[in-house]
């Protein structure tokens, strides 16, 4: 079953847990600036939000390479990107509308999320579950779960007298 | 390893640049941090030198495990000698500095001289150099790191900045990092003005990379944060109420001290507790707390992100404090609400929001503020002399006027910025000021517990709760509950937290995890990242180290055993109410047995037994 990241912004608390571990799986250290996950502070508004790779069907990053650098995995559904074959030519830094593939100026190629192969170490950092790792299909299940229970007066009225 | 090997030694008065290896011999004594910058300091100034001349050092550290993925691991300090107490002081903040100081490549910056005019540095990798700061100077730490984040064109630069206070000699001026952290105790703000240093910009892509151990490192890591996740302090208490869980509880039990400290409970402690910042409010139906918030690598994220009713007088046409920012802890609710019998939330986190903003402890603050209505009530202090203002117990208008003035050093800020202890002083009321070698107290009445009292006494930067937090086993039961009525077995108490604290400062996470683990969680994370024999024995014994270590340079500095004692009020007026009714601080009865502990004379002097014991030189 192919699976996918769902962020859930509100239990997000900023402690970039998932920046270190992502660093630390990938490039071996601990070092934010070179997380393939971004967690945005908006500090007017008091949110936290973290933001990575959807790995979208579309694959624009994968279309503009012009080495075939970018392959999908078809278990994890990823796409990752192939370190030998980049050439760094950064033309899927353009394509990506959503800014989530990278330079990496100390390798030369770029980075993206590429689900750590199935095992998304940013999940298990998590210490707020604000990152989990679902069924690809199955991705708006807690909220509709939430949604739901508001929808459900029995259940409201249930609470209620609980 | 997990050092980063390196400091930056800044000379402002030469604006020379140099680099160093950290000293190996202090930094296996030492550790880090807390521990290692103490070291550098007492071997490179006078403690008897005057706080505020470029005579003093000004020390911005972090520890081996900053930067890493240890939970909590963000945290780094500012020791320097500080103008409040002229004694060692210790400044400790999370937010994300720290980290970012790793990230560049620096284990330490130390700042040196003074700078013949505003600068501030900026740090990106291995390149540091001083900048101009005219523009800046004599604005607030928000306006800095705006200008800053805006001039560098650089979302991700860290900053860490003093405010106009600090400029104006304010003697409890922090440094606030983030907007809303703080190295906040002591003065060391105004350490970093009198340098003509504003500000502080760090950009570090390297990394922390070096683990000794990195397996083993990731298990003990992750088996540290499920410690803090099933503890019921850090896993639930803490994320929900923040430290602001205890405004209750402290009440409670009868050791929340109120109205400058002549009672131990407050009738308005729930309007201004963490419950109640999450009720909603009359006007708009929000609650006062939006959410939680992490500093750097936190599982517990304590820190609460607030906002205040967009009606409330304080912000009465001040739609730029009607966002969201960082809200209260419990120690400044108490010292901004119960001890100055203020029980309006808005007006509290409207102060808080100011300190913030300005760089101002919002602890000595509220505490001199207390001090202030006290000589009005009594008479020392007239209206003329506080800015037209009815200065009484509960007036939520003096307390944010008060802020207001100390921000933009007018008025009766002038005064006010003086502290508690130089502020009696000057107005012939010195036994009003409730410090310990200059420093105000936190929330915690030493009538009520017992061990907390000795260890304001005997805290090397005047007053702490965070030196040697007792309140732990006291009041909560951890690591086990001991009567926080009597002084038997505290002074050993209070040195076994004084020196686990030290190590745990030392190491760069956050005292806060102690709730949930003792050093038994800690040594297996720091040996697995530094290597070479990091045991929990060791790490209590480099505790110990800095403890005497801050000891002999406060005695240099001129500091003796008559410092080590608490208010008379303290000693003598009992607890009115609640369960320490009638009880007084017994800190004198307990001292002997503690000198003996720390195997001091009966004048609080090391021996030369334990100096020897401990590797002083
Ligand atoms: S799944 Fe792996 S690569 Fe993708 S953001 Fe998470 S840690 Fe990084
Ligand atoms: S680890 Fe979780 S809580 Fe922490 S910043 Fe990342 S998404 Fe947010
Ligand atoms: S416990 Fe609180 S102060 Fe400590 S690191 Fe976490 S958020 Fe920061």
């Amino acid at each position: 079953m192919e699976k996918s990241l769902v962020i859930n912004p509100d239990k997000c608390t900023g402690c970039l847990q998932c920046e270190l571990a992502c660093s630390y799986e990938n490039e071996g250290v601990f070092n934010p600036s070179k997380s393939r996950i971004k967690v945005f502070t908006f500090h007017q508004e008091g949110r936290f939000v973290p933001y990575t790779c959807t790995q979208c069907s579309e694959a624009w990053c994968q279309q503009a390479c012009p080495v075939d650098a970018i392959s999908l995995n078809p278990v994890t559904g990823a796409k990752e990107v192939n370190e030998s074959s980049c050439v760094g030519c950064k033309v899927c830094t353009i394509s990506c509308p959503f800014g989530t593939i990278n330079y990496n100026q100390s390798s030369g190629k770029v980075i993206k999320c590429d689900l750590c192969g199935g095992n998304p170490k940013c999940v298990e950092a998590c210490p707020t579950q604000a990152i989990t790792y679902v069924d690809a299909d199955q991705t708006g299940l807690d909220k509709m779960r939430q949604w739901a229970t508001e929808t459900d007066n029995s259940s409201s009225t249930n609470t209620a007298n609980a | 390893m997990s050092w980063a090997g390196k400091l930056l030694r800044v000379n402002l008065t030469t604006a020379e640049i140099t680099t160093e290896s950290l000293n190996e011999e202090w930094k296996n004594d030492y550790l880090g941090s807390r521990g290692l910058a103490s070291k550098y300091l007492s071997e490179e100034i006078d403690p008897a030198c005057d706080p505020l001349s470029a005579e003093n050092k000004m020390i911005m550290a972090t520890g081996p495990l900053t930067g890493t993925s240890a939970a909590t691991a963000g945290r780094y300090v500012v020791v320097t000698k500080g103008p409040l107490t002229n004694c060692i002081a210790c400044s400790n903040s999370g937010g994300f500095i720290g980290a970012e100081m790793k990230n560049a490549g620096w284990d330490m910056v130390i700042f040196e001289g003074k700078s013949p005019k505003p600068v501030y540095l900026y740090v990106e990798n291995d390149k540091a150099e001083l900048l101009d700061a005219d523009e800046i100077w004599g604005t607030s730490v928000w306006n800095t790191d705006e200008w800053l984040h805006n001039k560098h064109q650089d979302p991700l630069l860290r900053i860490a900045a003093v405010g106009r206070p600090a400029e104006n000699g304010c003697f409890y001026a922090g440094i606030v990092n983030d907007l809303h952290r703080a190295a906040g105790r002591s003065g060391v703000g105004s350490v970093m003005a009198s340098k003509n240093l504003k500000a502080v910009a760090i950009r570090g892509t390297k990394g922390v990379g070096n683990i000794s151990d990195p397996e083993g490192f990731m298990k003990a890591v992750n088996e540290g944060k499920a410690v803090l996740a099933e503890n019921p302090v850090t896993g639930q208490g803490l994320p929900a109420y923040g430290t602001q869980v205890l405004m209750n509880v402290i009440n409670e039990i009868g050791a929340l001290p109120a109205h400058n400290m002549k009672d131990v409970q407050f009738d308005g402690a729930h309007a201004i507790s963490g419950e109640a910042m999450h009720e909603p409010r009359k006007s708009d139906g929000k609650p006062n707390l939006t959410t939680n918030a992490a500093c750097f690598g936190c599982t517990i994220a304590c820190g609460r992100i607030s906002t205040i009713d967009q009606g409330h007088f304080s912000v009465e046409n001040k739609s730029q404090y009607w966002g969201n920012s960082g809200g209260l802890e419990y120690e400044a609710a108490w010292a901004l609400g119960a001890d100055n019998g203020v029980d309006d939330l808005d007006a509290l986190t409207y102060v808080n929001f100011i300190c913030n903003e300005e760089g101002f402890d919002p602890i000595t603050f509220g505490a001199t503020v207390a001090a202030a209505m006290e000589m009005y009530e009594d008479g020392v202090l007239t209206k003329e002399q506080t800015g037209g203002i009815e200065f009484n117990f509960g007036s939520a208008l003096a307390l944010t006027k008060a802020a207001d003035w100390v921000a933009a050093n007018e008025g009766f800020g002038v005064d006010l910025a003086l502290g508690s202890k130089r502020l009696c002083e000057k107005y012939g009321r010195p036994e009003l000021s409730m410090t310990v070698k200059g420093q105000e107290f936190p929330a915690y009445d030493p009538r009520g517990i017992q061990g907390i009292g000795l260890n304001y006494a005997t805290s090397n930067r005047g007053a702490c709760h965070v030196r040697g937090y007792t309140v732990a086993s006291e009041v909560l039961g951890i690591p086990e509950k001991t009567d926080p009525l009597t002084a038997e077995g505290k002074p050993g108490l209070v040195k076994a937290f004084q020196d686990a604290t030290g190590a745990v400062d030392s190491s760069g996470i956050c005292l806060f995890t102690t709730f949930a683990w003792s050093l038994d969680n800690i040594a297996p994370q720091v040996e697995a990242a530094c290597g070479g024999g990091w045991t929990a024995e060791r790490l209590a014994e480099v505790g110990e180290r800095i403890w005497n270590l801050e000891r002999e340079f406060n005695l240099k500095a001129g500091i003796t055993s008559a410092d080590d004692t608490l208010p008379a009020r303290l000693r003598t007026e009992a607890a009115k109410t609640g369960p320490a009714k009638g009880l007084v601080s017994k800190v004198e009865e307990m001292m002997p047995e503690y000198y003996e502990l720390r195997g001091w004379s009966t004048d609080g002097v090391p021996t030369e037994e334990t100096r020897k014991k401990l590797g002083l030189s």
